[in-house]
């Protein structure tokens, strides 16, 4: 977690210098998930995100070089420049896709559970979709042919409230019962606190090993987003969000829950090491983009 | 007064709504802060929840309303962020929207307009960059337009509003912070009408949206060594104005077309074969296309450099097609006289707009 961190707010604080040049949707307040649920998946098993992806990438075992040269636009890049941030592809790692067109990769992830299934593979599939994707067709024709198929699929849906800029309210009715919308469908429905670690690990443990039946699985967890919804800046800025949502956010903070059930120094350690890594894999990544960069020059006149 | 793009726009929202009680703006973002690149901004608060909002993220659903609410005597405009998202709209703009008034025998008439955004620049890549003007005029039943300037801006998009027909409204980022001073009122004119933007007789340089900038470039420059270029803003791809495009190509006998979606099975084509079926055996040379190859967009800004036409290689191959004999050198330098541009990395409008867009 503390490394996603890291690498979400290196990315943040490099952005102005225009070498990650593309849209980034970061995932900073929201790593307690992609760990958890990544936690209990075998290196074999499947994941597809969507736009907000870095999180759950690297929590598959994504590499951190591929996805810093993805993000620069590098031929060394995880899609070699082609796809960017919001595609970021890695079968290597078993991260089928993330797809920025929301609602679109729950079904891509049905047909990924459906591959496995007629396989015999005993994989099991994860597409972690936002809160938004619940607005989507895709979301509730997904739901029932996934449940008739009995597809080994866990849907995690993250819930951080806003799509883009626009709050729940806006959105879907008060009170709109998910639970009884996907348990409608015959689906187990699980949902709980993202912020917190060891919640996030035992609810996940239990819904991939349902999945592992042949069935399919929504998971539901509340998280804060903490920064815009593209781009590197705070969320304080564009004034749609009252500070106090803001302050209440730092008595959620997933990071911070982890530190307190941690020992401090050992953390503090555990940082350092971690930083010094993603530093250097940044250094590296931006090493080969310069060559590039060069290269690109060179057949180019001004 | 110079206005923004994205403020004559809004302006022709604020008028249409002002106008007509039943004119309703909905979208992703159109009530949020953002106000989709602040297009919107101040209109839910002047005109009310109920003809100016949010939606959720559920487009199908809410162009099938937009279509309801059109045959029931409203004039809807929807919007979409990225021209991208409206293949989820798809089903019911091709298979609804476009055919309702011809399967009704005309008992309805479809007044709506879709508004959709071409991304474009600083790795908008696959699916943030497609412009899908070929594909929704290939539809019969669809109008499409596309703007290239703020006053192009403000006068189609009244004309949209205004249309009893559907309306395919793309319009590219790039433009919005292009700036003119035009005066504020809706004239009337024509959807249908293209505009002459420059006045030339050796070489005509047909295109649309914002690749009626980068012709104008490109005349800049040939003009300095005094081969006159006509620049022709579309305005309007469907129906297509081929009275003005014909009479400008039988004056110069020499036709560009710059396209800003891709080449194959698109608008260049179509006017190619439009010349050639109207003044074979007139051209001097055959018509010469620019748009994009049959790849999707990259987001590396490496590889979208080769994706998108510049206007270096344009000059360099409009040159050499019609034989004008001009130094490549000489051409290249003063190209680099009048427009300074800045970076090697060609995504960017200016150097004023970083993204992420």
């Amino acid at each position: 977690m503390s490394f996603i961190r890291e690498v979400e707010l290196l990315i943040s604080k490099r952005y102005q210098e225009q070498i990650f040049r593309c849209p980034v949707h970061l995932s900073v307040g929201q790593e307690a998930v992609a760990v958890g649920v990544s936690w209990n998946l075998n290196d074999e098993d499947k994941a597809v995100s969507t736009h907000r992806s870095h999180a759950h990438y690297l929590a598959k075992g994504g590499s951190l070089f591929k996805m810093f040269a993805e993000l620069m636009g590098s031929a060394e890049g995880c899609c070699g420049g082609r796809g960017g941030s919001m595609h970021i592809f890695d079968n290597s790692v078993g991260f089928i896709s993330s797809i920025p067109i929301v609602g679109s990769s729950i079904p891509i992830s049905a047909g990924a559970a459906m591959a496995e299934k007629v396989s015999n593979s005993g994989n099991i599939v994860v597409a972690y979709i936002g809160d938004a994707s619940l607005e989507t067709g895709a979301f509730f024709e997904t739901l029932n042919i996934s449940s008739l198929k009995q597809l080994p699929l866990v849907i995690v849906i993250e819930d951080n409230g806003y799509s883009t800029y626009a709050n729940k309210s806006v959105r879907v009715p008060e009170n709109r019962a998910v639970k009884s919308i996907v348990e409608g469908f015959g689906i187990p429905f699980l949902s709980g606190n993202g912020d917190a670690i060891d919640e996030v690990i035992n609810l996940s443990r239990t819904a991939i090993e349902i999945a592992r039946s042949n069935q399919t699985v929504v998971l539901e967890f509340s998280t804060f987003r903490l920064l815009e919804h593209c781009g590197p800046n705070n969320d304080d800025s564009l004034g749609y969000r009252s500070q106090e949502e803001i302050e209440s956010y730092k008595e959620r903070d997933p990071i911070m829950y982890l530190i307190k059930k941690f020992d401090e120094s050992e953390i503090t350690f555990f940082n350092k090491a971690i930083s010094d890594y993603v530093e250097s894999e940044y250094v590296k990544a931006r090493e080969v983009r310069e060559i590039e960069f060069i290269n690109f020059q060179k057949g180019f006149s001004l | 007064m110079k206005r923004t793009y994205i403020e004559a726009v809004r302006l022709a929202f604020d008028h249409a709504l002002e106008s007509d009680p039943s004119v309703m703006l909905f979208g992703l973002g159109v009530g949020d802060v953002g106000a989709v690149f602040g297009t919107t901004s101040g209109l839910q608060a002047k005109y009310g929840e109920s003809r100016v909002f949010d939606i959720p993220l559920s487009e199908n659903a809410v162009t099938g309303m937009a279509l309801g609410l059109a045959i029931q005597g409203f004039r809807p405009i929807m919007v979409h962020q990225r021209s991208d998202f409206s293949f989820i709209s798809a089903e019911q703009i091709i298979n609804q929207i476009s055919k309702t008034k011809y399967m009704s025998n005309d008992l309805y008439q479809v007044p709506l307009v879709i508004r959709m955004i071409v991304g474009r620049g600083w790795g908008q890549g696959p699916t943030h960059a497609q412009a899908p003007h070929a594909i929704y005029s290939h539809v019969p039943g669809l109008r499409v337009v596309a703007p290239s300037s703020p006053s192009d801006g403000y006068q189609l998009m009244r004309a949209a509003i205004s249309s009893n027909e559907p309306v395919i409204f793309l319009e590219h980022r790039w433009l919005h912070q292009t700036t003119e001073e035009f005066a504020v009122k809706f004239d009337n004119s024509s959807i249908e009408q293209s505009k002459i933007v420059m006045s030339g007789n050796d070489v005509s340089l047909i295109s649309l949206s914002y690749g009626v900038l980068e012709c104008l470039k490109i005349a800049a420059v040939f003009a300095e060594f005094g081969v006159s270029c006509e620049v022709i803003n579309l305005r309007t791809v469907k129906p297509l104005d081929e009275n003005t495009i014909l009479t400008s190509v039988t004056k110069s006998k020499r036709g560009v077309v710059w396209d800003i979606g891709h080449l194959l099975y698109g608008v260049s084509g179509e006017i190619s074969s439009n010349l050639n079926e109207n003044l074979f055996g007139q051209l001097l040379k055959p018509i010469l296309r620019f748009g994009l190859p049959d790849e999707p967009t990259p987001s590396s800004p490496f590889l979208a450099s080769k994706h998108y036409v510049e206007v270096d290689q344009a000059l360099l191959k409009i040159n050499t097609h019609f034989s004008l004999g001009i130094s490549p050198d000489k051409l290249l330098n003063r190209r680099r006289e009048i427009y300074p541009f800045k970076t090697v990395l060609m995504d960017q409008p200016d150097m004023g707009q970083v993204g992420p867009f």
